[in-house]
């Protein structure tokens, strides 16, 4: 039984690494010739993705044709691209099916901003609609073209997010502003004259952002490419939708791993695309620390607080025994319990009257009468503190009588000998409950799915624009990505990858997290060992 | 000068003991309010949960806020309406006349004849549907008008200001209803959509003619042109006292006043077809009142004695339809006299002839209150469109006001745990459905179905958990090398780090396809890993002793890591030729095409080999824990008695360890029933109650992760949800109390052996 065990916690680690992690490489892409029920013959480019093995009752039950006598069959699962042209991008294919497969070297793979990869070959590369290469040249066209669209699309990002995010947000602490003074009563004709000045300026600003980045469009939109699929359909594609293209079939093995290590690097650095079942996942990692982060200035102080005030202050009677217990207790209570409470209390209740009381300006859009990112940390600080308290707990009962006793003989009060002997003595004990904490709240969802996690955030919750962090936005979780992704997501193939992914991120921010907080702990206590002997 | 700097120190030493003194005490009550304040907040949640709760539970209360006189009589009234805010009242009276007043004293709006110019009596009257407004007047002996209030809202000044004004659907000219020489009308019941109207008069002859209004609207939209037809219903042989109309204009109910109740087909305006005949009359009393309760489904009958049923349609298996009594309320213990369905929910206002009031809810089946209101009999009772407000009329014309506070009314005892006979629907039973697309529908809040999947979820975790890590746990704290157990346990706990979201992922898009396509080999390898173990001890028994010492004591289970991996491997590639060989193929088929079990592809056994992943860590930590800290004095003494390991297994560690895996199994319980992301991942999260261990099921996490950020804050479905969370919450709450208490009293036990 314990083997079992054994193999099922490494099975299942190595389960996702692999397929986590095998995403990323660049597969070989295969022309498959297969024979149809009506006797044609049809042709599929794409990369085998996944194979299994049915029993041919199966397929037979689905309406495919297997030969007679067959029993087991292989089943391919070959992702050909092109959802815009063939209509899916992965298509399950029967071994039986397969009249011949050949490895077409110039094959290409280009991924796209929309309708998923592209498959198929390469014919020529247009400026402006003139075709400036074709034949041998149009690959290294194709690749200077993507690398100028590239860097023109830096400049589009930093004017969006950085310039034009910055205008924007001062607009609406303008209106916000103005809206306050309107209620407050206060009608001085020259703030407000003031206020419009600062309007006109901001808005010009915008609008000579506004004709940069109209010139830089114009500029990305120079280039096109025109490529065939395998069935010889000719499309012509926007370079300035087009993110990457490479050629698996001519690439050896280190420009596989080159290829494999910028892809890797894109999902941690990225932002997604595609409903998220394509790009990276940074939003969702950062959301995931700067929620632990959160948490974990919440939950310290008051874990550790409850904990001295339980073992030091508090008579210890029948009542805070059964306190004692009622809070060890609720380190069992279901997440989702939390996560309701959280919302009842902390978005509805808290967040909807420190609207009326601070912001009634912004009324009726709710600022923290939302789900929003500061409810999560103090809803996970709740799920948690039972768990720093249990454990700071433990730690003040393991130090010696001695010691305090030794404290006080001394001449100190308790308050001194708490905080210069007892309280350094339990601090690996205080680490051990925040670690614990840590490693339960990156991997909770449940509860954040009422109380601020969102599938796509508009922007990060840690920005350049006053007052820096915003803890009244909503964030990415990768915990909640995984879910949402890998259930909610228009295209379940194409996502599952990515869950994969995703996942194994958050195993490993989990495990390190937990080893990271070992070897403190470690370390703070043969410290305090030394200390003490 | 000695002096005088012995003084100085002391005054600092004095001044630094008072601050120390002050720190001191600074720290102990900053630690305790500190520390009050976070046990404070956590037990909060508790109070919180049922704050929200509570008010579901509590019954319905009403304020009188405004009493005045009509310049009329009250029986003169013949239709009284409230607008959607209850600021204005709108009453038809009996020769002819409508006003618009002021709810909060009666001042009059707006007033005149529903014919111009021409005062004339009402012969007969119906209203529709409260939703529609619509209300038909008979204003001679053949012919009616249809008149409806309408509220034009505006806000000058950002304030609420409405005016009201009557309108004609169907124009000012009155409509004929075909009567001819049939006698004069008597009853009337109608009801209207935009495209039709239809309107049923019964006369003094008893003859009941249907006029079928179709409406056409001109392609410019400013006139109406009307498609009149008229025909006469088949007869029936007693003395009519009610008709009804419903809402869809498909149901005609015509009913004597000593019970008895024609149900009739209209859907067809050209063949209308009576289906059922019933006597609803309980002991000999008879009817006083009947009305539609809102979506015109279910029809609300009082009678004499106080006594209201409801009573909706059943269709058969042979799509014969009967007239079926659901349910009956007893509060008044004389004749109800009105009956007031509200406009949106499942529950009506009633009066009886004593000035008394009932609210009550259908589905539900509570009574929320009885009041009386009045000295004397009310003739017209109306309550506002968001059943917040009550305008009521005794017969003398004096008007009360009354707010009402009545947010909850569909939830009770017995609708969120007991079988509940929802409208058309052929049983009681146990349904979940908290919303729908329509306006009128009813909510199904029964908590059974969830909480049976919680329960069934719970089951197959446990049922796959406990064998593994119970019996893993005595392994490795009885049998397994130090070395290998300081290996062993943190793995199996890094097992607990494992956020469920990853567990359910897998479970969800990786375990369930996989368990589908090779579910024989599945069963097969619950078979197969077991025996494979007892086969592999046997053999390592049977060995020479030469090779059998390589094989060291305690490290058996790492010889058997490769044993697993390939039982299991032997099972799954065994699949396919036996299902081929005995299944036709494919199991699953096999299973729903023979033996009608159905199916589904995310079921429990996904769910409970999931969910059993997760919580064996939790199980295995602490039973491990408890047998490990069996005293060693006492399995000696066993083995020195001669009894064999595994005896001493059985008879003294196992025994003595008991609460202590009691208490890890408890602990596992409360984890698996408060799971949510595996089940909302892993089950097709369909409320159905059904033990099949190959369908899914939905839980009560899972459900309230689904539906709460979509139910609006406050509603009963909102509280409702709420009330799931404190059901897990004091479930998880109690098994863990007990667990604690069991492991407390088993390390106490310890201490003492």
């Amino acid at each position: 039984m314990v083997s079992l065990n054994l193999v099922m916690v490494f099975g299942l680690l190595l389960l996702i690494a692999v397929r986590g992690l095998g995403h990323f490489w660049p597969a070989t892409v295969q022309s498959i010739e297969l024979a149809e029920s009506d006797g044609t013959v049809s042709t599929l480019l794409g990369s085998i993705v996944d194979e299994e093995k049915v029993s041919a009752a199966r397929v037979r039950g689905r309406g495919d044709y297997v030969p007679e006598g067959v029993e087991i069959i292989t089943r391919y699962l070959v992702k050909s691209g092109n959802r815009d042209i063939a209509g899916a991008d992965f298509s399950w294919v029967n071994e039986t099916d397969i009249k011949s497969r050949s490895i077409p070297l110039d094959a290409v793979v280009i991924e796209r901003d929309e309708w998923g990869n592209f498959y198929g070959f390469l014919t020529e590369v247009k400026h402006s609609g003139n075709v400036v290469a074709a034949g041998d040249a149009t690959w290294g066209e194709l690749q200077k073209s993507i690398a100028r669209k590239t860097e023109l699309e830096t400049q589009i990002h930093r004017i969006e997010k950085k310039e034009i995010g910055k205008i924007n947000y001062a607009m609406e602490r303008l209106r916000l502003r103005e809206k306050a003074l309107q209620l407050g009563g206060k009608n001085d004709p020259e703030v407000f004259q003031r206020l419009g000045r600062d309007r006109v300026e901001l808005n010009s600003r915008y609008n000579e952002f506004n004709d940069e980045l109209a010139n830089l469009y114009a500029k990305a939109g120079r280039d096109s490419i025109t490529v065939t699929t395998v069935t010889g359909q000719t499309v012509e594609l926007p370079v300035a939708k087009l993110v990457r293209a490479f050629r698996p079939n001519k690439m050896d093995l280190g420009d596989k791993i080159l290829h494999y290590g910028a892809k890797v690097w894109e999902f941690i650095s990225e932002e997604p695309r595609e409903a998220n079942t394509e790009g990276g996942v940074f939003p969702a990692i950062f959301g995931t620390v700067l929620l632990v982060i959160l948490m974990s200035v919440f939950v310290t102080p008051f874990g550790v607080i409850a904990a001295i005030y339980l073992r030091e202050y508090a008579h210890q009677g029948l009542l805070t025994r059964t306190i004692r217990i009622a809070v060890n207790n609720l380190a069992g209570v279901p997440s989702i319990v939390y996560g309701v409470f959280g919302l009842g209390f902390f978005v509805y209740f808290l967040g909807g009257n420190i609207d009326q009381i601070f912001f009634p300006e912004a009324l009726p859009a709710p600022t923290f009468g939302t789900p929003g990112i500061l409810w999560s940390a103090l809803t996970l600080a709740i799920l948690t503190v039972p768990v720093v308290i249990v454990s700071t707990e433990e730690g003040l009962t393991r130090i010696p009588r001695a010691i305090r006793e030794g404290s006080l003989a001394l001449g100190a009060t308790k308050a001194e000998t708490l905080w210069r002997t007892v309280l350094p003595m339990a601090t690996p004990a205080m680490m051990t409950g925040l670690i614990l904490s840590i490693a339960r709240a990156a991997g909770e969802v449940a509860p954040l799915m009422m109380v601020g996690v969102v599938k796509l955030a508009p922007s990060l919750p840690l920005d350049g624009n006053f007052p820096f962090l915003h803890v009244d936005r909503k964030f990415m979780h990768l915990g909640f990505h995984i879910y949402d992704v890998g259930f909610q997501s228009p295209n379940v193939e194409a996502a599952r990858p990515l869950v994969y992914a995703t996942a194994l991120l958050l195993v490993i921010l989990i495990v390190t997290l937990n080893i990271a907080a070992i070897r403190i702990r470690n370390q703070l206590r043969e410290k305090y060992n030394a200390a003490e002997s | 000068m000695e002096n005088a700097l012995s003084d100085a120190t002391e005054r600092a030493e004095i001044r630094q003991r008072n601050w120390r003194t002050l720190k001191d005490r600074a720290f102990g009550w900053t630690m305790a309010v500190g520390g009050i304040g976070v046990i404070v907040a956590i037990v909060m949640i508790f109070f919180y949960l049922f704050y929200v709760v509570a008010p579901m539970f509590a019954g319905a209360r009403i304020e009188q806020i405004a009493k005045y006189q009509l310049p009329y009589s009250g029986t003169d009234i013949v239709h009284l309406a409230l607008d959607e805010y209850a600021e204005i009242g709108f009453a038809i009276t009996a020769d002819g006349r409508y006003a618009f007043f002021r709810t909060a004293n009666g001042t009059p709006i707006e007033q005149g004849d529903v014919l111009d110019g021409d005062e004339r009596k009402i012969f007969a009257s119906a209203s529709g549907d409260p939703n529609e407004g619509s209300v038909y007047l008979a204003v001679d002996n053949g012919r009616a008008i249809v008149v409806r209030p309408h509220y034009a809202i505006s806000y000058p000044n950002d304030k609420r200001h409405i005016t009201p004004s009557l309108e004609y659907p169907l124009g000012p000219t009155p409509i004929d209803l075909g009567i001819g020489d049939r006698g004069s009308i008597a009853l009337m019941a109608a009801n209207s959509s935009l495209e039709e109207t239809t309107i049923v008069a019964a006369t003094t002859d008893g003859a009941m003619i249907m006029t079928h209004v179709a409406v056409e609207e001109s392609l410019l939209g400013d006139e109406l042109s009307l498609e009149v037809n008229h025909i006469e219903l088949p007869s029936i042989d007693y003395p009519l006292a009610f008709l009804l109309v419903d809402v869809d204009q498909r149901e005609l109910y015509a009913a004597s006043s000593d019970g008895q109740i024609s149900y009739f087909n209209i859907q067809d305006k050209t063949d209308p077809r009576l289906l059922d005949l019933v006597n609803v009359a309980a002991d000999g009393g008879t009817l006083s009142s009947i009305e539609f309760l809102s979506g015109g489904i279910s029809i609300l009958v009082g009678d004499s004695s106080g006594q209201i049923q409801q009573w909706f349609p059943l269709r058969d298996d042979n799509n014969n339809y009967s007239l079926e009594r659901v349910r009956g309320f007893r509060a008044f213990d004389s004749a109800v006299n009105k009956l007031a369905p509200e406009y949106y929910r499942k529950g009506f206002l009633a009066t009886d002839s004593r000035g008394n009031v009932g609210l009550f809810h259908t589905t539900a089946g509570r009574v929320l209150l009885v009041d009386n209101i009045a000295e004397e009999k009310l003739h017209a009772v109306s309550i506002s469109p968001r059943a917040d407000a009550m305008l009521s009329v005794t017969d003398s014309g004096m008007v009360s006001m009354h707010r009402v506070h009545n947010e909850h009314p569909e939830v009770s005892w017995q609708s969120l745990w007991g079988k509940v006979w929802y409208e058309s629907r052929s049983e009681p039973e146990y349904i979940w459905q908290s919303s729908s697309a329509s306006s009128d529908f009813e909510p199904k809040f029964s908590l059974t179905p969830l909480t049976f999947g919680t329960i069934k979820a719970a089951i197959y975790a446990m049922l796959f958990a406990i064998p593994l890590a119970i019996l893993g746990a005595v392994y490795t704290a009885y049998f397994m090398t130090p070395k290998m157990r300081s290996f062993v346990k943190p793995s199996v706990e890094v097992m607990a780090a494992l956020p469920t979201v990853i567990l359910g992922f897998l479970a969800g898009l990786w375990l369930a396809p996989l368990i589908e396509t090779y579910l024989s080999g599945v069963f097969l390898a619950f078979v197969l890993v077991p025996t494979s173990f007892v086969l592999v001890s046997f053999l390592l028994e049977r060995l020479p002793p030469s090779i059998r010492g390589f094989v060291l004591d305690g490290w058996e289970a790492a010889i058997l890591i490769p044993v697993v991996c390939l039982a299991i491997w032997f099972s799954l590639a065994l699949s396919h030729p036996l299902e081929a060989t005995f299944f036709d193929g494919s199991l699953p088929l096999w299973l729903s095409s023979e033996m009608g079990i159905d199916y589904d592809q995310r079921n429990s056994l996904v769910v409970g080999m999931a969910i059993g992943f997760a919580v064996i860590p939790t199980i295995f930590s602490i039973s491990e824990d408890a047998v490990f800290g069996v005293p060693r004095h006492l399995t000696s003494g066993s083995l020195a008695l001669g009894a064999t390991p595994w005896q001493t297994v059985i008879g003294v560690v196992i025994l003595t360890a008991s609460p202590g895996i009691f208490s890890a199994v408890m602990i596992g319980l409360g984890r698996a029933v408060g799971e949510t992301m595996i089940v909302l991942m892993a089950t097709g999260n369909t409320p159905i109650m059904d033990l099949n261990i190959f369908e899914g099921f939905r839980a009560l996490s899972a459900n309230i992760a689904v539906e709460m950020p979509e139910s609006e804050v406050n509603s009963t479905h909102f509280r409702v949800l709420f009330l799931a969370a404190l059901v897990l919450f004091l479930v998880t709450f109690v098994v863990n109390t007990v667990a604690e208490i069991v492991r407390q009293r088993l390390r106490v036990k310890y201490s003492n052996l």
